[in-house]
């Protein structure tokens, strides 16, 4: 890992390492809002997604590490496409991408509110909506895809199986989990076990909120999500998921989530106070990691601020490899850990609200 | 043919674009259509992807506010004065 992306309400900031210490080596769009940073790993082509207040979302590669950014005309919802009756679905926020797998050299999935799903053939220079998933009757039923913080639901989350790139895991905020065997021509709600406590049945099969979904890259069977409700894993490729929250501790709310993709019983998550409050516990930073597939969470605390924190870390501001992990949050700190979590630096205090950390 | 002026905000994306320009058209939409043909992907920086003025952007015909946001079928005269700006939200 060379750099750090993150990105933030004013700017998309890298950080370099140069010698022992992470600095800042460049700013690329200052001042304007980066809502999405993603590297696609197969070219190292960098992907960010701008949200002017004024002029809508923007879409922006670099293949040469941000020396040159090019412009892509942004996806377009078909017209006749509906985000519920009589509304016309326009394009609202890029929310999240993937590649499409090692063997479609060329595709990409997007993930986008309200709630379309789009692919790409062509590197970026056009997508077009999974029509699919938009007609999927559960979609179309406004009591089992709604916003959640957000007017309109969004897929934040997409995941291709490391084995097989016809099978691809989406997840939707609110909706739920949900996978395609067949490269995107049908899906299916993959949502068993999960909690819906905000519904008079939290055992709906579509109306989940999944915050982030993340599926081991050396046993795609295995698949941790941070949900509104509690930490859920799966062993059996979503088929059933276990409620691995920490109901003795304080793993259990938050956004952002971890994994470590050569051992599917470790991950990393960042609980924050509920939903109705939305601050670090005890306002005091705390990444919370189990070794054990979920059965226990360890507080990580070291090199944390633990007085005062009004930090949340959203779902796309925490990124790890190997045994480096790197969180940004809403206060504007980035923190470094470069054994696990055992122990954390700040590198950053003065930053603007950091919505997405990738690493190059 | 009318005059327009633009926001500057507009030139940290379009680098080449004129303070001024004069173009043909007899509504707003009309003059929209000239402005993409001259700069491609401009036209997606004022109007959402349903040709609706997009919320914080604002069009003055000759100092008044276009009353159609949605199909932009405001008349436009010659030699009227066509100023596209951002509208000051967020204070």
């Amino acid at each position: 890992m060379k750099k750090i992306l993150v990105g933030t309400t004013k700017g998309l900031v890298i950080f370099e390492q140069k010698a022992t210490a992470w600095k800042i080596a460049k700013v690329h769009f200052m001042g304007l809002p980066v809502s999405l940073v993603y590297v696609d790993e197969r070219t190292n082509t960098w992907w960010a997604g701008l949200a002017h207040r004024h002029w809508g979302q923007k879409l922006h590669y670099s293949t040469d590490e941000g020396q040159k950014w090019h412009s892509v005309p942004m996806p377009k919802y078909p017209k006749d496409a509906e985000v519920k009756l009589g509304k016309r679905a326009t394009l609202k926020k890029i929310w999240s991408m993937s590649h499409a797998g090692f063997d479609k050299p060329g595709e990409l999935w997007m993930g986008t509110e309200p709630g379309g799903l789009f692919h790409s053939a062509d590197n970026g220079q056009s997508f077009h909506l999974v029509e699919s998933l938009w007609n999927h009757p559960s979609r179309i039923d406004e009591n089992q895809w709604f916003g959640a913080g957000r007017d309109f639901p969004f897929i934040h989350s997409i995941a291709v199986n490391p084995r097989n790139s016809d099978h691809v895991y989406i997840a939707v905020s609110c909706a739920g989990v949900f996978e395609t065997k067949d490269g995107g021509k049908s899906w299916n709600p993959r949502n068993k076990g999960l909690i819906a406590a905000y519904l008079p049945n939290p055992h709906v099969e579509v109306g989940h909120d999944p915050h982030l979904m993340l599926v081991c890259q050396s046993n795609p069977d295995v698949i941790w999500q941070q949900n509104h409700c509690g930490i859920f894993r799966s062993e059996d490729a979503a088929l059933s998921w276990e409620n691995v929250t920490d109901s003795s501790g304080i793993a259990d709310y938050g956004f952002a989530l971890a994994i470590d993709h050569q051992n599917p019983e470790r991950a990393w998550v960042i609980p924050a106070v509920s939903d109705e409050v939305r601050v670090a516990h005890d306002l005091a930073l705390c990444v919370c990691r189990t070794e054990d597939g979920g059965k226990t969470w360890q507080p990580l605390r070291n090199g944390l601020p633990q007085e005062f924190c009004f930090d949340i870390v959203f779902r796309h501001a925490l990124a790890n490899k190997n045994e480096i992990l790197v969180f940004g949050s809403t206060t504007g700190n980035l923190f470094l850990s470069q054994d696990a979590g055992e122990h954390w630096q700040c590198l950053s205090s003065n930053l603007a609200r950091i919505d997405y950390v990738a690493l190059a | 043919m009318a005059k327009i002026s633009f926001t500057s905000a507009l030139k940290r994306f379009f680098p080449d674009l004129k303070e001024e320009l004069h173009l043909p058209g007899t509504k707003v939409s009309e003059i929209m259509t000239h402005l993409e043909k001259q700069y491609p992907g401009l036209t997606d920086y004022l109007v959402d992807e349903d040709g609706s003025l997009r919320k914080h952007i604002n069009i003055f015909v000759d100092g008044q506010l276009i009353h159609d946001r949605q199909n932009l079928s405001d008349s436009i005269k010659e030699n009227d004065e066509i100023l596209i700006f951002q509208a000051l939200s967020g204070g």
